[in-house]
């Protein structure tokens, strides 16, 4: 059983990783701010979720997988607020994204 | 198979912070701080998976909370220049008489 858990979980956390690093990838190639902030939403929800989660059942349940699932929710909490308001000042700073600019700029 | 995990989240966050270095507007960088923060909180998780650290995760804890207050207080500063600045909907105090 406890073979059976650690598989489960080390499966989860390598399939966090691997999401991660395309996510990272993405952050590189992507053309602006706001695609580029799309691709963080992948690293700070799915990949933050399958890797702390694959590790809490992993490791047995215990405080350790305890204090895992809390750094993943308050992770859930701060994340989109700190992307939220990204986008808002990259949108004050006068960035947009590129369709927006020619519908706004055509007649 | 930790060390995998470890290995993959390093090569993310070597992604990561070349963007926080190209990034050519500011917003950019502040994005690429902001997940890379994220990834070193999976990548000190792994590590007390990898190593057998249990104390490693109350580290990996304490930096989520510093890093989402460091990435406020940034963008704050950043939309304001200046970080006792009011928000936009409160208008300005008035100044106290006693203090010329």
């Amino acid at each position: 059983m406890t073979d059976v858990l650690a598989t489960v979980g080390y499966g989860l956390a390598i399939a966090g990783a691997v999401v991660s690093v395309i996510a990272a990838s993405g952050m590189l190639r992507l053309p602006d701010v706001f695609t580029r902030m799309h691709a963080a939403g992948v690293v700070d929800s799915l990949g933050a979720a399958l890797v702390l989660v694959g590790l809490a059942i992993a490791g047995g349940f215990g405080t350790a997988s305890a204090r895992l699932l809390m750094i993943l929710a308050f992770l859930w909490i701060t994340t989109p607020t700190a992307c939220h308001a990204l986008a808002k000042i990259a949108r004050a700073k006068g960035l947009m994204p590129p369709e927006r600019e020619q519908q706004e700029t055509g007649p | 198979m930790a060390a995998l995990v470890l290995a993959l989240l390093t090569t993310a966050m070597a992604l990561v912070l070349l963007r926080a270095l190209l990034g050519p507007t500011v917003p950019d960088r502040i994005l690429a701080s902001n997940a890379f923060g994220t990834l070193t909180v999976l990548w000190l998780a792994a590590y007390a998976a990898t190593f057998q650290a249990e104390d490693v995760i109350d580290i990996a804890m304490i930096y989520a909370l510093a890093s989402f207050v460091v990435t406020v207080a940034v963008l704050k500063y950043v939309e304001h220049g200046d970080l006792g600045a009011a928000p936009d909907d409160v208008p300005p105090a008035e100044p106290r008489g006693g203090r010329q």
